[in-house]
C-alpha cells in the first residue's frame, strides 16, 4: 500500500479534478488569486532572507524594500571569513563529512535491517518489530544525556563519530519501517525463485531484494541528508571546537559574535547554508514530496 | 503505546507466506539475526542500556568530572517542588504545542483543500509551498526570524501601514513565543503534502452523490471529505504533537541560547540543554529527560485513544 506513493505518480497533478469540470471559470481564478496571495506570504522570509544578503550595509536599516538598490555579492567575502580564525570552508567540509557519513550509515544498515524484517523468518521477529516501531516514537532528548557519557567516555567529542556511528547501527528506525513497507510491496515470487536456484538470504539480498528496493534506498538517502545537513541540536552538543563545527554551529556562533552589525555577511551565510538542501530538493522534487507520504498512511 | 502505532500499517507477521519444513529454515534463522545484528547492537548499546543508565543517573548528582553520587529522589523533588524554571519550561513547552500544532494543521489543510479543487498547476503549487517546511527547522531561518521580528524588522514595517503598533517582537516575553509559533505554522507544507493525498483517495462518488442529495460545499466538507480524511488527519496529529514537544531549535537560537526573554521562550528541550550542557548537571537533566518521557508517552496516548473517538476508517465494516 505505502509502496505505491513511493514511485513518482507523474500523471496524477493533470488528471482533471472530480468536481472541477463543471465549476464556473472564475471560482478557479479567485482560488488561483488566494493560492499566489499566500505563495507570496509563505516565501516572503526566504525572499526577503536572499534579497537582504545582496544589501549594502547601509541599506539594511534604510531600505525597507526587499530587493537591495546595489547589488553587493562583497557579503558573501566577508561573511565566509566573519568568523576570526576559522572559514566558513571548514565548517562545510565538516557538515559534509557528518552528512555523507549518515546517509552511508542509514541506507546500509537500515536496509539490512529492514530485509530481516519483510523477507527473512527468525524466532521473535513480531516482538524485535515492535520494539522497533516503539523506539521510532522515541524523543531523541532522553538519550542524549547518556549517549553523551558515553561518548566523552570514548572520546568522540569534537569529532564526528557519535554523529555517524550510531547510524550504522540502524537507529533511524524510521527509515528501517520505510525499507520494510517498501520490500514488502516486492513481489515474493522473485525471491522464491532465487532460492530455487539455489541463492542463500545473503545473495537474494544483495542481487533479488537490494536493486528493487532502489526508490526507498533513495528517499532514505535524500532525507537523511537534508535532515543531517539541518540538524542542530546534536551538532550543538557534541561540537565544542571550533574547527569541528559544522554549518549550522558556526551560523549560530556568528550571529552570537556579530549580532545586528553584520546582519548582511551573516544573512549571505545563511542562504550559502540552505544552497545543499535547495539543491537536492530541486533534484529529488517529486521524490521528497512523495517520499512524505511513505510512512504507512493509505496512499 | 508500541503496539498501536503500528495501526496504520499491517501487523508485523501478517504478510509472511507460509514456509513450512523447508530446509533452508534454520539457515534462515541465522541469516535473519545476521541481517538484524547491527540494529541489535545499536537497540541494546546506543538506545536500550543508555536509558537504562540515564534512569540511574536521574537518581544522582554527577557532573561529568566526578563519579555520580546517589541523592535518591532528590532530583525529582527540585523539579516538581523547588525549581520555578522548570515550571516556565513546561508552561513554554504545552502553550507552544496547543497552539502551534492546531494552526500549522489548519493552514495546511486549507491549502490542501484549495489545491485539491484547482488541480491545475498543483504540481507546482505543492512543491513551492513545500520550501517552508524543507528549510524552516534550520539555524538560517531562526537568524532570519530574529531579525523579521526583530525592533528593526521587516515585520513592523508592515504592520504600521496597518497603524499596529511596534514592538521588538521577540524581545516581548507576551509575544516572543507567539513568533516561534508563527515560525511552526509557517512550515505547514509537509502536513499539507499528506492532506493532498489523503484527499486524491477520496472517491469522486462521495462528492457526487452529496451534491445531488443537495449538500452545499460546507456539508460536503463537514459530512464528507472531513470524516474520510480522518485518518489522515489523525496521522498528521500524531506526528506534529510529537514534533510540537520537542521544538528546539528556533527557539534556542532566536532566544540567543537563554529561552527569553523572561524564559517564555524556554521550551522544555531547551531547558533540558542548559541544565545537562551549560551547567553539567547530567543527574537533573537525565531525570527531566525520564519526565519528558513518561509525559510525552501520556500524551500519545492520549492522543491515540481520542482517534477512537473521532476517526473514521472506511473499512470497518469490513473488519
Amino acid at each position: 500500500m505505502a509502496t505505491t506513493t513511493v514511485a513518482p505518480v507523474a500523471t496524477a497533478a493533470a488528471a482533471p479534478g472530480p468536481v472541477g469540470n463543471n465549476r464556473r471559470w472564475y471560482e478557479g481564478a479567485t482560488a488561483h488569486v488566494v493560492l499566489i496571495a499566500l505563495l507570496l506570504v509563505a516565501l516572503y522570509p526566504i525572499v526577503y532572507m536572499i534579497g537582504t544578503s545582496f544589501k549594502a550595509p547601509d541599506e539594511i536599516l534604510n531600505n525597507v524594500n526587499v530587493l537591495p538598490r546595489r547589488f553587493s555579492p562583497q557579503n558573501y567575502a566577508e561573511g565566509w571569513i566573519g568568523i576570526p580564525g576559522v572559514t566558513f570552508g571548514t565548517f562545510f567540509l565538516n557538515s559534509a563529512v557528518v552528512a555523507a557519513g549518515v546517509v552511508i550509515g542509514n541506507v546500509v544498515a537500515c536496509s539490512l535491517a529492514a530485509f530481516a524484517f519483510a523477507r527473512l523468518k527468525f524466532p521473535l521477529r513480531g516482538f524485535w518489530f515492535a520494539i522497533m516501531i516503539g523506539t521510532l516514537l522515541l524523543p531523541h532528548h532522553v538519550l542524549i544525556v547518556p549517549q553523551y557519557v558515553l561518548f566523552n567516555s570514548l572520546e568522540w567529542i569534537n569529532t564526528p563519530l557519535p554523529l555517524i556511528v550510531p547510524k550504522f547501527l540502524a537507529t533511524e528506525a524510521f527509515f528501517v519501517f520505510l525499507m520494510v513497507q517498501f520490500m514488502r510491496g516486492i513481489p515474493r515470487s522473485l525471491d522464491e525463485a532465487a532460492e530455487i536456484d539455489g541463492c542463500g538470504p545473503y545473495r537474494r539480498f544483495l542481487f533479488v531484494v537490494l536493486p528493487l528496493t532502489k526508490p526507498a534506498l533513495v528517499t532514505t538517502a535524500v532525507f537523511s541528508f537534508i535532515w543531517t545537513w539541518n540538524d542542530f541540536f546534536t551538532q550543538l552538543v557534541y561540537l565544542n571546537d571550533l574547527d569541528a563545527y559544522t554549518v549550522p554551529i558556526g551560523l549560530r556562533l556568528f550571529l552570537d559574535s556579530s549580532g545586528q552589525n553584520a546582519i548582511a555577511p551573516m544573512f549571505a551565510m545563511s542562504v550559502l547554508s540552505l544552497v545543499p538542501v535547495f539543491l537536492f530538493f530541486l533534484v529529488f522534487q517529486r521524490l521528497i514530496v512523495d517520499g512524505i507520504n511513505t510512512s504507512g498512511i493509505k496512499g | 503505546m508500541a503496539d498501536t502505532a503500528v495501526r496504520p500499517a499491517p501487523a508485523a507477521g501478517t504478510t509472511q507466506t507460509a514456509s513450512r519444513g523447508r530446509p533452508g529454515r534454520r539457515k534462515e534463522a541465522v541469516a535473519g539475526y545476521v541481517f538484524l545484528s547491527p540494529w541489535l547492537l545499536g537497540l541494546f548499546g546506543i538506545t536500550l542500556l543508555p536509558m537504562l543508565y540515564s534512569l540511574y543517573l536521574s537518581f544522582t548528582d554527577y557532573d561529568l568530572l566526578q563519579d555520580p553520587e546517589w541523592v535518591g529522589l532528590e532530583n525529582y523533588e527540585r523539579m516538581f517542588t523547588g525549581d520555578p524554571q522548570f515550571w516556565n519550561a513546561v508552561v513554554a513547552t504545552v502553550l507552544f504545542a496547543v497552539t502551534s500544532v492546531p494552526l500549522k494543521l489548519a493552514v495546511a489543510l486549507g491549502v490542501a483543500l484549495l489545491l485539491y479543487r484547482n488541480r491545475r498547476g498543483v504540481g507546482l503549487y505543492r512543491s513551492l509551498y513545500y520550501v517552508p517546511s524543507l528549510l524552516g527547522g534550520s539555524v538560517a531561518i531562526a537568524i532570519v526570524w530574529q531579525t523579521l521580528f526583530g525592533g528593526q524588522g521587516a515585520i513592523n514595517e508592515v504592520l504600521a501601514v496597518f497603524g499596529i503598533p511596534t514592538r521588538a517582537w521577540i524581545n516581548d516575553p507576551s509575544f516572543a513565543l507567539g513568533t516561534l509559533v508563527v515560525l511552526a505554522a509557517w512550515q505547514f507544507g509537509a502536513p499539507m503534502v499528506i492532506f493532498l493525498a489523503g484527499l486524491k483517495q477520496i472517491p469522486a462518488e462521495m462528492f457526487e452523490a452529496a451534491a445531488l442529495d443537495g449538500a452545499g460545499r460546507f456539508k460536503q466538507f463537514w459530512h464528507v471529505t472531513l470524516p474520510l480524511l480522518s485518518p489522515v488527519l489523525f496521522f498528521n496529529v500524531v506526528l506534529e504533537t510529537i514534533a510540537g514537544f520537542q521544538g528546539f531549535t528556533a527557539a534556542f537560537v532566536i532566544s540567543g541560547g537563554t529561552g527569553g526573554p523572561a524564559d517564555s521562550t524556554l521550551l522544555y528541550t531547551v531547558y533540558l540543554y542548559l541544565r545537562g550542557f551549560g551547567d553539567f548537571q547530567m543527574g537533573y537533566a537525565s531525570a527531566m529527560a525520564w519526565v519528558f518521557l513518561v509525559a510525552l508517552g501520556i500524551i500519545t496516548a492520549i492522543v491515540f485513544r481520542s482517534g477512537s473517538l473521532w476517526v473514521h476508517y472506511a473499512d470497518e465494516g469490513d473488519r
